[in-house]
């Protein structure tokens, strides 16, 4: 081939005219419609957006960041994580270490120290409760801690070349090994309870209207901050390796390239994605315990991002708002069927939605598509 | 006070007639009623010369079974009353009273029961007796030693019977005595003697004893220390061998074929449901043959978990060959629904599956070491199921075409092989297997919706550990974690020693990724 055809597309921009409309709509619904509609709209109003929808609403934009930080990870750079609850909940017990230090003298005992350290009769705060008093720290270390632990775990994994579903499942063995960790008193993280019983947040009361809205808002920004920051990552050239690596890593190696770094760095930032997601999770749900980091939570992240449709930014986000709907939605009405649902969300969306839910939009042909798809699968088998 | 009784009963010992003489009514009063100390002569009076009545009476005493109603002594078991004097049936009176024993009455009663059983007709009753005397040694006990010490033959119990009396020489006047009975000593294998004789060795004021005491808690150390080093060996292999087999199904699906089935410990759990259900049928239909059901039950378990592997290959992992982090979420969502239909029908509690009473008691090696059946069977049952499996792997037709299609697929089916059918098979064995996992994992621990679940990374950290595709690798893995696991847990315990095989493990792949992951099939 004639060299001079090698030049790259050129570089597509951020977002297409429409879909900036769009940015603006959920911009303006998160920042300003919603407060409005809950704060202002009285109770009774069609229009009122009530307090359960809200603490609902924000709690999925919590697990639509994990969704999207998967998608980073997973959709962009074929890496399938079985661990991302680890750095979720790691975000969520910096901020929760915050929050304990926050209710001060108001526990049960009555001590400076948090209540469960009272009832194991520990008199002085362990070392790495050291910088849990300060909001500024907090904020450096819910970056730093799933940053680092990210960061060396993935160096180690990636220098190894460990891929495909060795990398699963070893992210698996990590959280699970890191749950049974934290589920011991003596690690000091609050054994099985967890943290819990916040009462201040930045020494204003944490159970108000007005501060659930503040995280709502925040929440909100963040994700969106996050999704024009990962659409920015992936359309960059960055972002090209980084789909080289998934489709042909072997040849981006022969292209002179060392994947180590692209993947390190991918990883890491979609570790902190998550810890980040975490601690703006905790003082919105109020409770954070090692049950988290089960293995069942991370491969659900996994799943979220598999409905909405891999390597398409906005489909991660749709799933997690999906899949999270209907669990809120049946474990109240049919809680027998959740399971079911899930389980079978899982079997079909891998059998026949390999694009997820926006990629079946995407396709001019919609469900024609996929009928063709089931098809041409029949044939084959 | 104490020390009067205790001399008290010591000197009615000397006065031990050899022919035994029945109890009496006002002796099973006075054991029953009264002040303690008066309470405790009695029961000294009535043990030193019991027979076996007696020794029904104490034992109808330390059971709570003994009821007072208008100043006589009633044995009331299964709301019969029982004359303990005549030993004939008796109404129970509607206004029977409880005998109330306190502690150290029923410390008392416990003694003087060993004392009796001494004496008893059976072995191992003998045998019981002798080694409750010597963790528990009391002076007033010595003439009873020393009567059981002449009339015994068996050789095992007379040993016994000669540590127990040492152990109440231990605290004789003379150092000679105490010098002979620390040597004595010296020879015993059992845990309490080292507290005797490290209690003595606290007291002791002679040197030349105090030296015999050193050396007799080193022999006693050394002889305790491999019962320890060998019970810890034995977990380890036992852990090893259910790590084994919950593995070797994972060494077919994933090893063999390269499915990620997360579906593999819901299979385990439909075995040792399967297990669950013909208990209860036996129970139901067949009381009478309830023994022999766990026979009944393997083939069923197999057959169950097979189906359902077939069927899970069959309807959806077929579609997602060649795409092995999409056949983990779909396998994963299969063991979700595999989970709640198991809770909807068994319900979420767990159930109970009782052993047969050939795989319950132990077998009794030295004093700190017992081996419980359950766990040797299935450690038995591990290497059946393993040599089976290299039988059917390497002899068989099947095992053949196993073998072919893993290592060249186009080319097996060149040859004629039907190869979709084989991934069948092959699969639906690998789901088999957890199966009879499952039964077994049924005798030793609970039956519940979630008994998959604490198994599956284990079994995949012993797949993954072993190297791919290769049976042996698998069988190395599963004992090296047991062991691993278990000696480690005896050092740091039990939650830590898991984060230690887990690091470990995560560790170990870093360090050997090649060489251990050197995939053959369709995986690579």
């Amino acid at each position: 081939m004639n060299p001079s055809s090698f030049s790259l597309p050129p570089p597509r921009s951020l977002l297409s005219r429409k879909a900036w409309t769009a940015f603006l709509v959920c911009l303006l619904a998160v920042g300003v419609m919603a407060p409005a509609l809950n704060l202002w709209v009285p109770a009774g109003s069609a229009l009122h957006l009530s307090d359960y929808a809200i603490a609902l609403i924000g709690k999925i934009m919590c697990y639509a960041i994990c969704a999207l930080a998967m998608d980073l990870i997973w959709g962009y750079t074929g890496i399938l994580s079985l661990g991302h609850g680890l750095f979720f909940a790691l975000g969520g017990y910096v901020m929760g270490m915050y929050l304990m230090r926050q209710i001060g003298s108001d526990g049960q005992y009555r001590s400076e120290l948090p209540d469960f350290m009272v009832f194991l009769d520990w008199k002085e705060l362990p070392w790495h409760w050291a910088l849990s008093d300060s909001f500024v720290a907090t904020v450096l270390l819910v970056v730093l801690v799933p940053g680092v632990i990210a960061g060396v775990f993935g160096y180690f994994a990636f220098r190894s070349r460990i891929k495909g579903v060795y990398f699963s499942i070893i992210t698996q063995a990590m959280t699970f090994a890191a749950m049974l960790l934290f589920f011991r008193n003596e690690t000091g993280f609050g054994g099985n309870n967890g943290f819990t019983d916040f009462k201040r947040i930045l020494d204003l009361p944490i159970a108000t209207q007005n501060m659930r809205m503040t995280l709502f808002v925040l929440t909100g920004l963040t994700l969106l901050g996050f999704f024009l920051f990962s659409r920015w990552l992936v359309t960059s050239k960055y972002g090209r390796v980084l789909q080289a690596i998934r489709d042909a890593e072997s040849r981006v190696m022969f292209s002179g390239y060392s994947p180590l770094p692209y993947k390190l760095s991918i990883w890491v930032i979609s570790a902190v994605m998550c810890g980040v997601a975490g601690a703006l999770y905790v003082p919105q749900v109020g409770i954070i315990n090692p049950g988290e980091m089960s293995p069942a939570n991370s491969i659900e992240i996994a799943v979220w991002a598999a409905v909405g449709g891999r390597a398409t930014l906005i489909g991660p986000i749709v799933g997690a708002f999906l899949v999270n709907g209907a669990k809120s939605w049946l474990t109240v009405t049919a809680p027998e069927f959740w399971l079911y649902f899930l389980g079978a969300l899982f079997i079909v969306v891998t059998l026949y939605l390999p694009n997820g839910i926006v990629g079946l939009l995407r396709k001019p042909v919609g469900v024609v598509g996929l009928i063709d798809k089931i098809k041409r699968k029949a044939g084959a088998a | 006070m104490r020390r009067w009784i205790t001399r008290c009963v010591a000197v009615l010992g000397l006065l031990l007639v050899c022919n035994a003489h029945a109890l009496t009514a006002e002796e099973a009063l006075g054991i029953a009623v009264g002040e303690t100390d008066a309470r405790i002569e009695a029961l000294g009076k009535a043990a030193a010369q019991g027979d076996d009545r007696t020794a029904a009476y104490l034992q109808a005493l330390a059971d709570d079974a003994v009821k007072l109603a208008a100043g006589r002594v009633l044995v009331v078991r299964d709301g019969k009353g029982l004359d303990p004097v005549s030993g004939e049936g008796v109404p129970v009176p509607p206004d029977a009273e409880d005998v109330m024993l306190n502690n150290r009455l029923r410390g008392e009663i416990d003694t003087a029961l060993a004392a009796l059983r001494l004496f008893s007709s059976d072995v191992s009753l003998r045998r019981q007796a002798a080694l409750s005397l010597l963790k528990d040694p009391d002076v007033s006990r010595k003439p009873v030693l020393d009567k059981a010490l002449a009339a015994e033959k068996d050789a095992a119990v007379l040993d016994l019977l000669r540590q127990a009396q040492a152990a109440v020489m231990l605290g004789s006047e003379q150092a000679a005595a105490r010098m002979s009975a620390a040597r004595t000593l010296g020879q015993s294998a059992q845990a309490e003697v080292l507290l005797l004789l490290n209690q003595q060795l606290s007291a002791e004021t002679d040197p030349a004893v105090q030296s015999a005491l050193k050396a007799a808690v080193r022999q006693v150390q050394d002889g305790l220390r491999w019962g320890e080093r060998l019970g810890q060996l034995f977990t380890g292999v036992s852990l090893g061998s259910i790590l084994l087999l919950v593995a070797l199904g994972l060494a077919i699906t994933y090893g063999l074929m390269g499915v990620i089935n997360m579906a593999h410990g819901e299979l385990m759990m439909i075995g040792a449901y399967a297990t669950y259900v013909v208990q209860a049928a036996f129970r139901q239909y067949l009381p009478e043959a309830f023994d022999l059901y766990l026979l009944a039950a393997l083939p069923l378990a197999f057959a169950t978990s097979a189906l359902v592997g077939a069927l899970m290959e069959r309807g959806v992992l077929r579609h997602l060959y060649g795409r092995p982090l999409e056949t983990l979420l779909a396998t994963w969502g299969i063991s979700l629904i595999l989970m709640q239909a198991v809770r909807s029908l068994f319900g979420a509690q767990n159930v109970g599956v009782e052993n047969p009473s050939w795989m319950s008691g132990s077998i009794p090696l030295m004093s700190n070491l017992q081996l419980p059946w359950n766990r040797v069977l299935i450690i038995a049952f591990a290497a059946a199921v393993l040599l089976g499996m290299v039988l059917l792997i390497g002899k068989t037709r099947l095992g053949l075409f196993v073998r072919g299609v893993t290592q060249n697929r186009p080319m097996a089916a060149c040859m004629g092989i039907n190869t979709a059918r084989i991934d069948t098979y092959a699969f639906a064995l690998g789901s088999g297997i957890a199966g009879l996992a499952g039964c077994a994992l049924s005798q030793i621990g609970n039956v519940g919706p979630d008994l998959g679940q604490s198994y599956i990374v284990d079994a995949f950290m012993v797949v993954v550990l072993g190297g791919v595709g290769q049976l042996a690798g698998t069988v190395y893995a599963a004992l090296g974690l047991g062991l691993a696991g278990k000696l480690l847990e005896g050092w740091t315990g039990a939650v830590l020693a898991k984060i230690a095989v887990l690091v470990f493990i995560i560790v170990f792949i870093q360090k050997r990724p090649q060489g251990i992951f050197a995939l053959k099939g369709r995986e690579a």
